[in-house]
């Protein structure tokens, strides 16, 4: 198994590979602007990193989000083009599931949050039961209309740490890692559970509002 | 390869997910997936409408190409994609699957510009351009005339609109008399049944202190909407077809009169005309008939490759990689207001990318405005 995890889903452009086991090579930067500039570079150094070219793939891992969109359709753009030309499987994850993977990793066990900034003083964001147990889908909110569910839980992910007085715990790790989210994808490959289609979780309708009508210029 | 590269060119500049091939100045596939419906009822293209109906139609129409040209992906010599100008998050798409589409093959990519593609289509009709090209480009999105010695590192500013784009005040009337959106089209029918003399509406900066080559259309759009108003007001009816045909000759008229001026003035033989807006029956035909008076040979492509669409996109990436241009790199953006002066975003490496081929610049033209139209 050699999988390529790619995630923009929030300010961390992040990718790595992963053989099942162990992630073999990764990079992570933060950079909320230049997910188009930044992704393409990042899987080339991560391939020579590893000595490794993309025809060794078994597979594609991409965040799904929820995520603020031009960056998150970066990831998916990138992840399905490559399946489709290399001809394997593209398996889309939740990004929070990731991040909660990762908080698992870092220690955290019982119930918590994972919140990522949805900009517009919203969170996107849900609870797990465990890392691997998400309660419920992904949503996006004021912090302060979510507040009493997350009470006194744990927090992982910027948007918690964006609003201290909602998400009181706020914990590592702050930022999305691709190399959780590949071990995630491995985890499941393994246990034969399924994954989410390649389409983004928008959590929101576009900005668009239906002209009433047009201005009248003549003065009345 | 040289003198016929086989090139994939991408397009999401604005609404239309396009995916053209092209071997050398021959189409052989131009596959569009258009989100105007879903536009529609908002009266005008909204962004993120736009950008999520790319990143849905993206692979799928590229595969529609590969198969309609009926060549292997491997085959291609470049990836040739729209970096701007354009909508950021729509152009965002194209270059991001670009990117992967040509690093996944091992192919050069190519970051073109939108309004040079527009003129470089006019290959896959009438052959390869004249050097220099007289370019008319007008669309909802741009109204400019352009001088292009070489399409694929000279392309030169004349003049563009100072206000709306020609293709936009289309969509404006079209809002006022409640016809629909986009606008272009059935001002153009209407107005085959409607007398263009019928109202004369003002032709904005033709005055003879006005720059020459620049383009307004506000004006006209106000002075429109006032008279239709005024009807309405005294309670009479709207001659709409009269309207239509008045108000799309006003625009005709100014748009072919500059153009014709311009290659006149820079003794240019020859006339382009791109864009959506050069789909117009009337533009067309004024056109001709005023390129005929004045010894100018016109060339206009069909309808189709004048509106959005990847085989324009194709065509410049083609000659791109004949004229042994630059590739550009894996950290290419999606630029929105790239100038019109960039006809491609070349790498700051460019020899990564170009696989070891060392050409001579076979086209090298003098800066001297004197030395280019003798
Ligand atoms: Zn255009």
């Amino acid at each position: 198994m050699l999988l390529l995890a790619v995630d923009t889903a929030t300010p961390a452009v992040t990718v790595a590979l992963h053989d099942g086991r162990d992630t073999v090579a990764e990079s992570n930067q933060v950079d909320a602007r230049r997910h188009g500039e930044l992704l393409l570079p990042s899987v080339d150094r991560v391939l020579a990193e590893a000595g490794l070219g993309l025809d060794a793939l078994t597979g594609i891992v991409v965040g799904v989000g929820p995520g603020p969109y031009t960056g998150l359709r970066v990831g998916l753009a990138t992840a399905t083009t490559f399946a489709a030309v290399l001809g394997i499987p593209v398996h889309g994850l939740c990004t929070l599931d990731g991040l909660a993977y990762a908080a698992g990793a870092a220690g955290i066990g019982g119930p918590f949050t994972v919140a990522t900034d949805a900009r517009r003083k919203e969170v996107y964001w849900a609870r797990y039961e465990d890392p691997l147990t998400r309660v419920g889908e992904p949503a996006v909110d004021r912090p302060a209309d979510i507040a009493e569910q997350v009470a006194g839980m744990p927090a992982v992910g910027q948007g918690a740490r964006l609003y201290p007085q909602v998400f009181t715990d706020a914990r590592d790790p702050e930022h999305q890692s691709a190399a959780a989210l590949a071990a995630l994808a491995a985890h499941r490959l393994e246990a034969g559970l399924d994954f989410l289609p390649p389409a983004p979780l928008y959590l929101r309708r576009p900005d668009a509002q239906v002209p009433k009508n047009y201005k009248v210029v003549t003065p009345q | 390869m040289a003198d016929e590269p086989l090139v994939l060119g991408i397009e999401t500049s604005c609404d239309e997910t396009g995916v053209g091939i092209v071997r050398g100045t021959t189409l052989l596939a131009d596959a569009v997936a258009s989100s105007v419906d879903e536009h529609a009822r908002f009266g005008g293209v909204v962004p993120e409408v736009a950008s999520r109906a790319h990143l849905e139609a993206m692979v799928p129409t590229i595969e529609r190409a590969l198969k309609e040209a009926g060549v292997s992906a491997r085959d291609l010599d470049g990836i040739a994609v729209t970096a701007g100008p354009g909508l950021a998050g729509a152009l965002l798409v194209g270059v991001s699957a670009a990117k992967a589409y040509a690093y996944a093959l091992g192919k050069p990519l190519y970051g073109v510009n939108h309004l040079a593609s527009h003129i470089c289509v006019d290959q896959l009709e009438h052959g390869p351009l004249p050097e220099p090209t007289m370019a008319l480009l007008v669309s909802g999105g741009h109204s400019s005339l352009l001088l292009a010695p070489d399409i694929t590192s000279d392309v030169r500013p004349l003049g563009a609109t100072i206000d709306d784009a020609a293709g936009e005040a289309f969509d404006k009337i079209a809002r006022v008399l409640q016809l629909g959106f986009p606008g272009g089209p059935v001002i153009d029918r209407l107005a085959k049944e409607g007398d263009p003399k019928a109202i004369n509406f003002p032709r904005g900066l033709t005055g003879s202190r006005d720059p020459a080559y620049d383009f307004s259309f506000s004006g006209l759009k106000t002075a429109v909407a006032r008279w239709i108003e005024a009807k309405r007001n005294a309670g009479e009816e709207v001659p709409v077809r009269d309207v239509a045909a008045s108000f799309q000759e006003a625009v005709v008229d100014v748009l072919t009169r500059k153009a014709i001026r311009a290659c006149k003035d820079e003794g240019v033989d020859h006339l382009m005309i791109g864009g959506g807006v050069a789909a117009n029956s009337r533009l067309r035909a004024l056109a001709q008939e005023r390129c005929d008076d004045a010894g100018i040979v016109l060339r206009v492509p069909r309808p189709k490759l004048c509106t959005d669409n990847g085989a324009m996109v194709a065509a410049l990436g083609a000659e791109m990689v004949r004229r042994n241009r630059p590739a550009s790199d894996w950290d290419l953006s999606a630029d929105s207001s790239l100038p019109v002066t960039d006809p491609h975003v070349p790498g700051t490496a460019g020899e990564e990318h170009s696989h070891g081929h060392v050409h001579d610049h076979d086209h090298v033209h003098e800066l001297s405005k004197d030395n280019l139209y003798q």
